[in-house]
């Protein structure tokens, strides 16, 4: 059961990424990207971080992506017209990616041998309780610095974004 | 019984109560509406109006379902489906009454608790914007655009109040979980004060309800809220392109989302499935005696009756009101139904007040809307949550 | 076999980063260059929070949450910063708005 969901979410999360970088419309590119977040957020839970993925489904897909969405739709700009391409980008890239992503699977089976396995409800401690405990005693300090991120990228983006006083 | 076949029962069950309140509680708004307005409202279909929900369906199940040229498809045809989705799911963690009896064991009246439930309902609802958003973009119309970015960056900016205003009761409850969140309401001050999060000390939280109920009223496009799809302003805002089924869709998700934020208002502050009064002086016998006045009213209005037809439907509408009067007096019955009414009638009492607003207020301008949310309500949000904060810190 | 394997996992999140990679090379419209950063952010939480079971400790989760806070702040200043580009400039394409010599 946990194979077949892990199985289900992986692709749908692969099929869109890839559907993210191939797509020439950013607003389907962003869809996908959310397809993408959504099908993450069931891998998240299916490894015990309940609070997380939550959290990603509140703030990513249903924040972040909103924001790109907005954008796209008030600046219109189309799809993106194809210009000369590189072959050699394409004629060395594309095995490249494979082999990058080859080593690392080997790597990875070669660490983390099969024994080690992810199951459903093996990790209870991804509650909101237990992650709210950590973020307000141990990492106190960069949940502050971060609400200060926060303010700065707020006041940055509307000072940014707003009209010329002429 | 088996987990899995009693789920799925479980959820027949809802989906079917829940589709027919949805189709209902169109015709209890347009019956309410027409009355406050002096008027009589439907009347022709069925007595009393009654089957008017049932032409509707009829009517826009054979409308000419037509995909305008130059849309974009997929996203056209998206859109109606995923808002319908949304606002469908967030009713599968929202706890209807206690545990029951049922052959084979007991059950919550409940098709899930989740651990985490609020913040699955609040993801739910964040996620409801695309639905909009996304049909105004399709729609290849600027009205349609216009309406869907509006109607998305209220919708976006009103979550923050929401979420703030949610904050605050948790600070009591302690918990994520709806259930134990209405489990946490039980109980009495002085014997006959219900400890509901609005009364609840250290702090009542009065104004998170209210906070709550007016970033509600915008998060589901309700007047005074509901300029991005007012007929007179933008030729119907983003659905102006959507016809017959995928027009129904968007329809049936503003009404699922008033009943879903009905219900989540109804556990976090009023307590749930918990009764005014407790168990004890007799609130178990309040669906008995409230149906037996249904029946009344109805009975003395059916022998002097306004309308010849009357004379005929009002008297059976009393029967049957008393037929469930005497149902509920069975014990078994009263114990597993009884929480459930008191569920409903808090549910129904909300419902009304959204149904009286639109009836009553005026809407609000776009700038005056978006103005109120971030220079008033986001404020006194935040205030509330540091004062309910620093209350609780104190007394506990 | 009852569970995954926690290497499954691993190579979903590189591959999730490498599509990432290859959308920020290979793409020339600034939204689209902008959404395989969020591509790549989303692997690597995946990849954080893998450990984090493998070790049965919150702290994984915790990175996580903190990566995207910073994603989030980091979206809402480069849409920012793009919505000006594009006042100026009038097109979403990174080549046409090098205005440097060759």
């Amino acid at each position: 059961m946990d194979v077949i969901l892990f199985l289900i979410f992986a692709a749908i999360a692969v099929v869109c990424g890839i559907n993210v970088v191939v797509q020439t419309h950013p607003i389907s590119s962003a869809i996908s990207l959310i397809g993408v977040m959504g099908a993450l957020a069931v891998l998240y839970l299916l490894l015990g971080a309940e609070f997380l993925a939550a959290a990603q489904v509140i703030v990513y897909a249903g924040a972040v992506m909103v924001l790109f969405v907005f954008v796209i739709m008030l600046l219109n700009a189309g799809a993106e017209t194809r210009r000369g391409r590189s072959w050699m980008a394409q004629l060395l890239g594309v095995p490249l990616v494979f082999a990058f992503l080859g080593l690392m699977a080997y790597f990875v089976q070669h660490v983390f041998p099969g024994s080690a396995e992810v199951r459903f409800g093996a990790f209870k401690h991804g509650t909101a309780q237990d992650v709210g405990r950590a973020l307000f005693t141990q990492y106190l300090l960069p949940f502050e610095v971060v609400s200060v991120l926060i303010l700065v990228a707020i006041l940055g983006a509307v000072v940014l974004a707003r009209k010329e006083l002429e | 019984m088996n987990f899995f076949l009693l789920s799925l029962i479980k959820a027949a069950v809802v989906a079917f109560v829940l589709l027919t309140t949805l189709a209902y509680l169109q015709w209890v708004e347009r019956k309410v509406i027409a009355h406050i307005q002096v008027r009589l409202g439907p009347s022709r279909v069925g007595p009393h109006g009654l089957l008017q929900p049932l032409a509707d369906v009829i009517k826009l199940i054979t409308k000419e379902d037509l995909i305008p040229p130059y849309v974009n498809k997929f996203l056209y045809l998206a859109a109606p489906f995923f808002a319908i989705t949304m606002s469908l799911l967030s009713i599968s963690v929202i706890p209807f009454g206690s545990e029951i009896r049922i052959p084979g064991g007991t059950t919550w009246m409940q098709l899930t608790d989740l651990n985490m439930g609020l913040l699955f309902v609040l993801a739910v609802s964040s996620m409801g914007v695309y639905g909009i958003a996304l049909a105004g973009w399709a729609s290849n119309n600027k009205y349609s655009l216009l309406g869907g970015l509006r109607s998305s960056a209220q919708m976006i900016s009103y979550e923050l109040p929401l979420s703030m205003a949610l904050a605050a009761p948790l600070l009591l409850a302690n918990t994520l979980s709806l259930r134990h969140i209405v489990e946490q309401q039980a109980g009495y001050y002085l014997g006959f004060i219900p400890r509901w999060a609005v009364f609840q000390m250290p702090m009542p939280q009065i104004f998170s309800f209210l906070i709550f109920l007016i970033a509600a009223f915008a998060e589901t496009n309700r007047v005074p809220f509901d300029l991005p799809e007012a007929e007179n302003e933008l030729v119907a805002g983003f659905h102006t392109e959507y016809s017959s089924m995928k027009f129904a869709a968007f329809f049936m998700a503003e009404y699922a989302n008033m009943i879903t934020v009905c219900s989540i208002t109804t556990t976090l502050f009023l307590g749930g499935w918990l009764p005014l009064w407790p168990s004890a002086a007799g609130s178990n016998y309040l669906p008995t005696v409230v149906f037996l006045l249904a029946g009344g009213i109805a009975l003395s209005h059916g022998l002097h009756p306004a309308r010849k037809p009357d004379r005929l439907t009002l008297p059976v509408v009393a029967v049957v009101f008393f037929l469930v009067a005497a149902v509920f007096l069975i014990p078994a019955v009263q114990a597993a139904l009884a929480p459930l009414f008191w569920f409903a009638a808090k549910t129904g009492a909300l419902l009304f007040l959204f149904i009286w607003i639109r009836g009553t207020l005026p809407r609000f301008r776009y700038d005056q809307l978006m103005a109120f949310a971030w220079k008033f309500l986001f404020p006194v949000a935040v205030l509330n949550l540091m004062v309910t904060g620093l209350l609780v810190a104190a007394f506990s | 076999m009852t569970g995954v394997p926690i290497s499954w996992y691993l190579i979903l999140s590189a591959v999730l980063f490498a599509l990432g990679v290859a959308g920020f090379v290979l793409r020339r419209n600034i939204i689209t260059v902008f959404m395989s950063i969020e591509l790549m952010l989303n692997g690597v939480n995946l990849s954080f929070i893998t450990f984090s079971y493998q070790l049965r400790q919150v702290n994984g989760h915790i990175f996580s949450f903190f990566v995207m806070v910073v994603a989030a702040a980091e979206a809402a200043v480069g849409l920012a910063i793009i919505l000006t580009v594009f006042k100026n400039r009038s097109t979403l394409n990174i080549d046409d708005v090098s205005s440097m010599k060759n």
